[in-house]
């Protein structure tokens, strides 16, 4: 048996090889974590583009499909850039395979890395998807083309981050779910995806503010159709400080091991 | 010196200490493994092996102390030593979204190294996995996966191979199958730590042993020294005439006339070797002596007696 106990050590190979590893496993089930929100997106353009798409206007000079497409793309790229970091740590942890990881010589920046672009690119293809569907229903003028790609690769960044979180901390597979359910849904919801939050009545307008997700639709709209509640450096700067904030939190998580290492 | 040790060394282990909520799991630890070596590290249920293992392995945090392997501190030079370490856990890790052939490739660029599409071949043929090779794990019978998982620890060819109880629930020809590959990759030069309930395994493989109770080393030596030093020889003498006193002068054997005196039956001390107690019998004694019986202690008799358990019944 040759036995070559010499072997060339490649550094950045482990985080290529679990980017892969990411990548493949969220495209092994893609019925599951591509098809499916994609259905889920299309349903929602069917409902407001073809039905009421050209019956409503709640914006002057845009038609309400026009409106409502960009935060569609926006909740495609946040729910599954979310769900594929939540789930995959998440069921790493709960059924032992993190030790493969944790014995490997993969780095926390590189185990953040990794994580962190498969699930973007997750996120932004669904993204992606939903925007090509939506141009059966409307076409977009595209202001801003690159600040619109900049805001969704900022929001699946984000939201990357915040799976990671979520799956370190959660105690089982009710805890991730109740995190879609009763936090990012009513956030996306709520944050000016069907309607601008201008229109809403004192104080509901200012506690739209609050939320978190209103600058990321809002500037990705204002990207794409030319219309926001706010600037872009505004949108940007929140949005921005909330990806670090985020980031920071994680990276401290991973590097020290917070309940993935006893 | 002790940098000129721990160089030395596939593996140093000093003053290792870890509790959970408080309570101590492994209790100020040294040991050193040296390079090319078989080193058991054996105890009951609870005594802190894998703990130990799972330190040495990254997946515990170190509560205090050091390991260094190949002269690499595992803290501070964590990408060097891990990738000289292969880990088999005692738990079943697999990954279900992978075949056995797709998981191997995948590991081996975890530990950054480029897959060796013969070294990988090889591994499946030793270790039977050709038949399922495209099979996803989770239809993989309960020993598959444990050849699985030794593949996947040896995939990056690494230089200390951890084994934390491999032949747990595996059958008795995959279990000497496993053996007999250990011993060929310890040959070939691989460091080898292994911990198992089966103690006539660890007396057979290993070159020394450890043992672990409640989180204390509380022996370490060569496993032949340990057995002759710390076993209950005995002797038993079956004699042509029946005595029917004791002799005199063999009181540090804990002598005893069975069989109505036809039968001497001594507890030989570690420094006494059957061959001068049999001349003593004869050429002092007079004893005209008609068959000679011995019986030693296994490692299993002396582990019952360091840890101060009762057999099977403490999950032996």
């Amino acid at each position: 048996m040759d036995f070559d106990l010499k072997q060339r050590f490649y550094p950045w190979l482990p985080f290529f090889t679990l980017l892969r590893k990411e990548i493949l496993r969220f495209a092994r089930v893609s019925k599951q974590t591509l098809l499916a929100p994609i259905v889920t997106a299309g349903l929602y353009l069917l409902v407001f583009g073809a039905t009421l798409g050209d019956r409503l206007s709640i914006v002057e000079g845009f038609s309400y499909a026009q409106f409502v497409i960009p935060g569609l793309i926006m909740m495609g790229v946040i729910n599954n850039s979310f769900a594929n970091t939540s789930s995959s740590l998440f069921m790493s942890r709960y059924l032992g395979g993190i030790v493969d990881l944790l014995v490997t010589p993969v780095s926390p920046p590189q185990f953040i890395m990794a994580y962190t672009l498969a699930a973007m690119l997750r996120g932004l293809l669904v993204g992606s998807v939903v925007w090509l569907i939506s141009t059966m229903f409307a076409t977009l003028p595209w202001e801003s083309p690159l600040l619109g790609i900049l805001m969704a690769m900022l929001a699946s960044f984000m939201f990357a981050q915040f799976g990671l979180i979520a799956a370190i901390y959660a105690q089982s597979f009710d805890t991730i779910s109740m995190y879609t359910s009763f936090l990012i849904m009513p956030l996306i919801f709520l944050g000016g995806v069907f309607y601008p939050i201008s229109i809403l009545p004192a104080p509901w307008g200012s506690f739209s503010q609050l939320n978190p997700l209103f600058y990321l639709i809002d500037g990705f709209r204002h990207a794409l159709i030319g219309f926001g509640d706010t600037s872009y450096l505004v949108a940007f700067g929140f949005s921005g400080a909330l990806a670090v904030i985020l980031f920071v939190w994680a990276a401290w998580l991973i590097g020290r091991g917070h309940r993935l290492r006893a | 010196m002790q940098l000129y040790i721990r160089a030395m060394n596939a593996l140093v282990i000093e003053n290792l200490y870890k509790s959970f909520d408080g309570v101590p799991a492994v209790k100020k630890v040294n040991f050193t493994i040296a390079k090319g070596e078989i080193f058991g590290l054996l105890g009951p249920n609870g005594a802190g092996k894998s703990t130990t293992i799972n330190m040495i392995a990254g997946v515990v945090r170190l509560g205090s102390g050091s390991i260094t392997a190949f002269g690499y501190d595992n803290q501070r030079d964590y990408r060097h030593t891990r990738r000289m370490l292969g880990v088999v856990h005692q738990e079943v890790v697999i990954d279900n979204f992978f075949t056995i052939d797709q998981a191997l490739k995948l590991h081996a660029g975890y530990y950054g190294v480029k897959d060796d599409p013969a070294w990988r071949q090889l591994l499946i043929d030793r270790l039977g996995l050709r038949p399922h090779l495209h099979k996803v794990m989770l239809k993989l019978s309960g020993g598959l996966k444990r050849r699985f998982m030794i593949a996947k620890a040896m995939i990056h060819r690494p230089q200390l191979l951890i084994l934390d109880e491999p032949t747990a629930g595996v059958d008795v020809e995959l279990r000497h199958g496993l053996w007999d590959f250990v011993r060929e990759i310890n040959r070939q030069g691989t460091t080898i730590l292994l911990t198992t309930h089966y103690l006539e395994e660890a007396e057979e493989m290993c070159d020394r042993v450890a043992i672990m109770n409640h989180g204390d080393l509380i022996a370490l030596e060569e496993t032949h020294e340990l057995v002759r030093r710390l076993s209950n020889r005995q002797l038993r003498v079956w004699l042509v005439d029946p005595l029917s006193e004791m002799p005199a002068g063999l009181e540090n054997c804990q002598p005893q006339l069975k069989a109505d005196g036809r039968m001497l039956l001594l507890n030989l001390p570690a420094d006494i070797n059957v061959g001068t107690i049999l001349a003593q019998l004869c050429s002092q004694k007079q004893l005209k002596i008609r068959d000679i019986e011995t019986d030693q202690s296994s490692l299993e008799e002396v582990f019952i007696q360091l840890t101060g358990m009762n057999g099977g019944a403490n999950g032996l």
